[in-house]
């Protein structure tokens, strides 16, 4: 019995410990941390009292280079107000996202790229509705169109942040002026400046559509671009929403003019391969054989302009410039197809409100604006601001209330379907899959 | 890159406070147990047994049972479609479960893959391990060699698949090639090739990069089996005459038996598990996609819960008959071992 007492020694040891610990978890409450409001160059932050010291943590889709753009785009507000703002981008998001809400790790802020993911966590209770200063601020600087997408039930949950116009065609200028070739302004158009140049041995067109588990999302940008071409907002609308069946004979229609360009041998894939070669290129590598003028077009959004490599000149008598996609039937309008993100809160305190209210200001659009390669549907966005050529016919086309804006269906359709068999049904298109097969695939799996 | 201590500080007195709280729990436990009356030896064992059995619980037991309840609940779980989702998975042709021959491509089908997964890898990299245990045993570069084949187990099973990924690289024909392989079949005067693209090849080369990860520890072990092969058995079969390949069938399989199936149980059971190698490489697409990889995106990305979990409770199924096979395995020998 001599152990009895080393290991009573030992638990009365234990317990004490404990009993510290409870007393030390109790003693840290005053926070020295301090704002520099009163300061001049602080001026346009000064309603933005009173959260300094707290921390609030971001989670985004956006990463690497741009990432960096964003922590530099906000370090001005940040070293004014004291808070800290702890950035994390992920490329795998929307499924990480998830898991984190669903594991109580939820971040306070998310850049949300897709209105039905927002739409899905504000039915389910997990996001906080706008506080009234992010409302008021939202609703000065954004259009309806925009909000309605960071809207659900009458309840606004996000602002939106960025912004891209994906209806847009990457050329290389010098390509066509070496070529005497010109921008089209009509489908028709484009499609016999596609046959001059396969008539000149280079492929008009290049694609590429991998991107890790979202492989799949640039294929879906074409039909939804070429729908809303064809047959207008209406049933572009419809579609999206289920009204009409997704494997209808207008969508049939749609899919198989994206394929005589997509699945065309003779037209694709410049520079990379065969048709089959679309399925195996990330979506980053898909564009660059423009600039090495090894393939003629690559329709992509406007934040392609990220992609270049270093030293590419982006302008109209540059290396690489873009096009607006050409509508097809003129008395459906000058169709934009885009997207972007909104920032939507899983916590409610003062400063997670406060950086929400920030980011929907013309100040932050503004001031990462100036930081390159990078627009927002802000009205307060200063196109001066904007550097790049493409970007601000970029801003021109989304601060025009005349043309027809879209977000991107595939965001917009119940995740089943958006975020998994429309990204499977058109990698199987390109891979060999024929268009009724894929559309029937597709609507199968809608939810019921 | 820098660590900032002081920025981390929170985290680490997380850490502290967390071993702390431990060993205050296990502290208590002794106090109690040791004031406790009569009949002491069965509380002592129900004590100490309590913090393991209750983070088992809460950690396996409670999850468990919760994934089996949901698989048989719709999308967002909000009512009971019973077995609705296991009709889904083997009935309904678009959850791509089954293969379907009428389509172009051929879809072979999530559990024709797994299956292939489930078939290959044990029995290859079992093979290769041995194989290479056995002719490097006693070479003069036994531990070099060994370290060679054991290395990729070291590397994570994302890192392997990306660095696969670089191999497998496809560039069209007379543009430079990145990848390894695709270079090879240049030099050899071929044509590149897509080798991710097109069933059911592609499936098999991935099942290439997981038996590059496992024959190591196959080798491992089964090298370790055979150095413990007594050494009389080995002399007295010399003195008897015995050829390299009887000794090898008649002598050193059967008393390394036991280690053999430890190792195909053990790569069986992580194999019904791929994941991390198809969604790195191919993202399940292309017809490559496995069960754990299609329960993950109905789980997580899809929003269909039930269809995830009713993935979960199939994968559930596929382990039990190893498991089984392995506890009674090892009860006969805890048996023999009493004799």
């Amino acid at each position: 019995m001599a152990s009895n007492r080393q290991r009573r020694l030992l638990a009365f040891s234990g317990a004490v410990v404990m009993a510290l610990t409870v007393a030390a978890c109790g003693g840290e409450s005053d926070n020295t941390a301090n704002d520099k409001l009163d300061t001049p160059e602080c001026a346009a932050y000064k309603d933005y009292t009173g959260i300094a010291g707290e921390t609030v943590t971001i989670y985004s889709p956006i990463r690497d280079a741009e990432a960096g753009l964003l922590e530099q785009a906000w370090k001005p507000f940040a070293d004014c107000t004291g808070v800290k703002i702890e950035y994390e981008g992920s490329g795998e998001f929307e499924a990480q996202l998830k898991v984190r809400v669903e594991g109580g790790d939820a971040p306070d802020l998310a850049f949300i790229p897709q209105p039905g993911l927002l739409e899905f966590f504000a039915k389910g209770g997990k996001l906080k509705a706008a506080g009234d200063k992010t409302k008021t601020m939202a609703t000065q600087n954004f259009s309806p169109d925009w909000l309605k997408y960071g809207t659900v039930n009458g309840t606004l949950y996000g602002a939106p942040l960025g912004a891209n116009v994906k209806s847009f065609v990457w050329y290389s200028p010098s390509l066509f002026k070496e070529k005497g070739w010109t921008v089209p302004t009509t489908w028709d158009e484009m499609i016999q400046l596609s046959d001059k140049m396969v008539a000149a041995k280079i492929k008009p067109w290049c694609a590429g559509i991998g991107s890790q588990d979202a492989t799949g999302w640039p294929a879906t940008d074409w039909i939804e671009d070429v729908l809303l071409r064809e047959q207008g907002p209406d049933v572009y609308d419809q579609w999206v929403t289920h009204a009409i069946p997704f494997n209808d004979p207008k969508i049939v229609a749609a899919t198989d003019r994206v394929g005589s360009i997509l699945k065309n041998e003779n037209y694709v894939n410049g520079g990379i391969g065969g048709v089959k070669s679309i399925a195996t290129t990330t979506f980053q590598d898909g564009g660059l054989p423009v600039v090495q003028k090894k393939c003629g077009m690559h329709r992509q959004a406007s934040f392609y302009a990220n992609q270049w490599p270093k030293g590419t000149k982006v302008a109209q008598d540059g290396d690489a410039f873009a096009f607006y996609l050409p509508p097809i039937d003129p008395a459906k309008g000058k169709p934009v197809l885009g997207g972007g993100e909104f920032v939507g809160a899983f916590s409610d305190s003062a400063a997670v409100q406060s950086v929400q209210t920030y980011l929907a200001s013309p100040d932050f659009a503004n001031s990462r604006a100036k930081l390159n390669n990078w627009i927002s549907a802000n009205k307060g966005l200063d196109v001066a601001n904007v550097s790049n050529p493409i970007d601000k016919v970029a801003v021109g086309i989304l601060q025009d209330s005349g043309a027809v804006f879209r977000f991107d269906g595939s965001d917009l359709m119940p995740a089943a379907v958006g975020a998994n068999s429309f990204w499977k049904g058109m990698t199987n298109w390109i891979n060999g899959t024929d268009t009724k097969a894929t559309l029937d695939f597709i609507e199968g799996t809608w939810p019921k | 890159m820098n660590f900032d201590f002081t920025a981390e500080a929170p985290k680490l007195m997380m850490l502290l406070y967390g071993v702390i709280a431990f060993a205050a729990v296990v502290g208590l436990l002794l106090l109690v147990l040791d004031v406790l009356p009569a009949r002491k030896d069965r509380w002592i064992a129900l004590g100490l047994l309590a913090p393991a059995g209750l983070l088992l619980l809460v950690g396996l037991v409670v999850p468990a049972i919760r994934t089996m309840v949901l698989a048989f609940m719709n999308a967002d779980s909000s009512e009971f479609v019973g077995l609705e989702n296991f009709r889904w998975m083997f009935t309904d042709k678009n959850s791509g479960m089954l293969p379907d021959f009428s389509t172009t491509p051929v879809q072979y089908g999530v559990l024709l893959s797994t299956l292939l997964w489930v078939l290959l890898v044990p029995t290859v990299s079992t093979a290769v391990g041995l194989v290479y245990a056995v002719m490097v045993d006693r070479s003069r570069f036994e531990s070099f060699a060994k370290s060679l084949v054991f290395m990729p187990m070291a590397i994570s099973f994302v890192g392997a698949g990306i660095i696969w990924k670089f191999v497998y690289e496809y560039r069209q024909e007379g543009a430079d090639q990145i990848g390894l392989l695709n270079q090879i079949v240049v030099w050899f005067g071929g044509t590149p090739q897509q080798w991710l693209l097109d069933g059911p090849w592609n499936t098999l080369f991935l099942i290439v990069v997981l038996v590059w990860i496992q024959a190591g520890f196959a080798m491992v072990v089964l090298s370790a089996a055979i150095k413990a092969i007594p050494a009389d058995i080995v002399e007295a079969a010399h003195i008897d005459g015995v050829t390299p390949w009887q000794m090898f069938w008649r002598v050193t399989i059967p008393s390394i038996r036991p280690a053999l199936v430890v190792v195909l149980v053990t790569i069986s059971i992580g194999t019904l598990k791929v994941f991390d190698i198809v969604r790195t490489m191919t993202g399940g697409q292309f017809g490559t996609s496995v069960v754990a990889n299609e329960m993950y995106t109905y789980s997580f990305r899809a929003d269909e819960k039930g269809k995830g979990a009713a993935l979960a409770v199939l994968l559930f199924l596929f382990v039990i008959p190893i498991v089984i096979y392995q506890v009674r395995l090892m009860r006969r020998r805890r048996l023999e071992g009493a004799r």
